[in-house]
């Protein structure tokens, strides 16, 4: 079994908050992230999928293709993006880096015929990263 | 479902790796460098690793206010900026950072309780990182 691990970056806006809590709840669990207006971020994914090495291509997943499939699935939908308003995943979630690994991953996993999803990892800032394997 | 998130962490602190069982002889070949009297110090970069059920509600593992705080007030205070060899901790043990791993490990296994603790990892220099998961397996 051989582990591959592909980057990408994308740039994006959020906040958090959750309509059931009050205004003052909201305020004391979110902090600086509960303001409506957003704030940025520079991601940086990263995807590991495994599997054995084709002995023809040498390749445990085509390259190519899995970076097309991330371009597709993940930066085209989140980059430059308000994940709030923009992107339906986080309709009725918040979009904090959990539910971002999480949400990543379900994008992804359908997607990956050729190589098993591993691990998703999301970096939000180079000092904060959620890993999700897939477990319930 | 279930995730892990990691936190990232800066201290500065000096040790000497000595052993006063062993003569200075010994000392000086199995620690080397880091045997000089006057010790030493190193920026260490602290990776905290925790798990748990992303709660719906928050959308959060655990708040990482709480982690931040705790870290900062038992790690971060109480051993940036001193000399390790020093504290109570490091009288029966030497400061390597393979000991100081387990130390902040049990540190946050004892009082952190908004999570599950999954791992310590310590970068004494940008070529040396050292992980401890309580005798778990470690996951990557």
């Amino acid at each position: 079994m051989v582990y591959l691990t592909r980057k990408a970056e994308f740039s994006a806006s959020h906040y958090y908050h959750n309509p059931e809590f009050t205004p003052e709840e909201n305020q004391r669990i979110f902090g600086k992230c509960n303001n409506p207006h957003g704030h940025g971020h520079n991601y940086t994914l990263e995807v590991t999928v495994k599997g054995q090495v084709d002995q023809r291509s040498g390749f445990v997943v085509d390259l190519k293709e899995l970076k097309e499939i991330m371009k597709r699935e993940v930066i085209d939908a989140m980059d430059h993006r308000f994940l709030n308003k923009e992107v339906t995943d986080f309709k009725d979630r918040i979009p904090t880096t959990e539910n971002l690994a999480i949400s990543i991953w379900s994008r992804l996993r359908t997607k990956l015929n050729l190589a098993e999803l591993h691990r998703v990892r999301v970096y939000e800032t180079p000092d904060l990263f959620v890993d999700y394997y897939g477990e319930a | 479902m279930k995730a892990y998130l990691t936190r990232r962490y800066w201290f500065s602190a000096s040790h000497r790796l000595h052993n006063d069982s062993m003569s200075a002889e010994e000392n000086r070949a199995v620690y080397g460098k880091c045997n000089n009297p006057h010790g030493h110090g190193h920026n260490y970069a602290l990776e905290v690793t925790v798990s748990g059920q992303v709660d719906q509600r928050t959308g959060m593992i655990c708040n990482l206010l709480d982690l931040d705080s705790f870290v900062n007030e038992k790690i971060l205070e109480r051993f940036g900026h001193q000399n390790l060899n020093i504290l109570a901790e490091f009288q029966e043990i030497v400061p390597t950072t393979e000991n100081l791993c387990v130390e902040i490990f049990e540190v946050l296994k004892k009082d952190f309780h908004h999570a599950h603790v999954d791992k310590v990892r310590i970068e004494e220099t940008m070529l040396n990182s050292f992980e401890y998961a309580g005798g778990g397996a470690i996951r990557y």
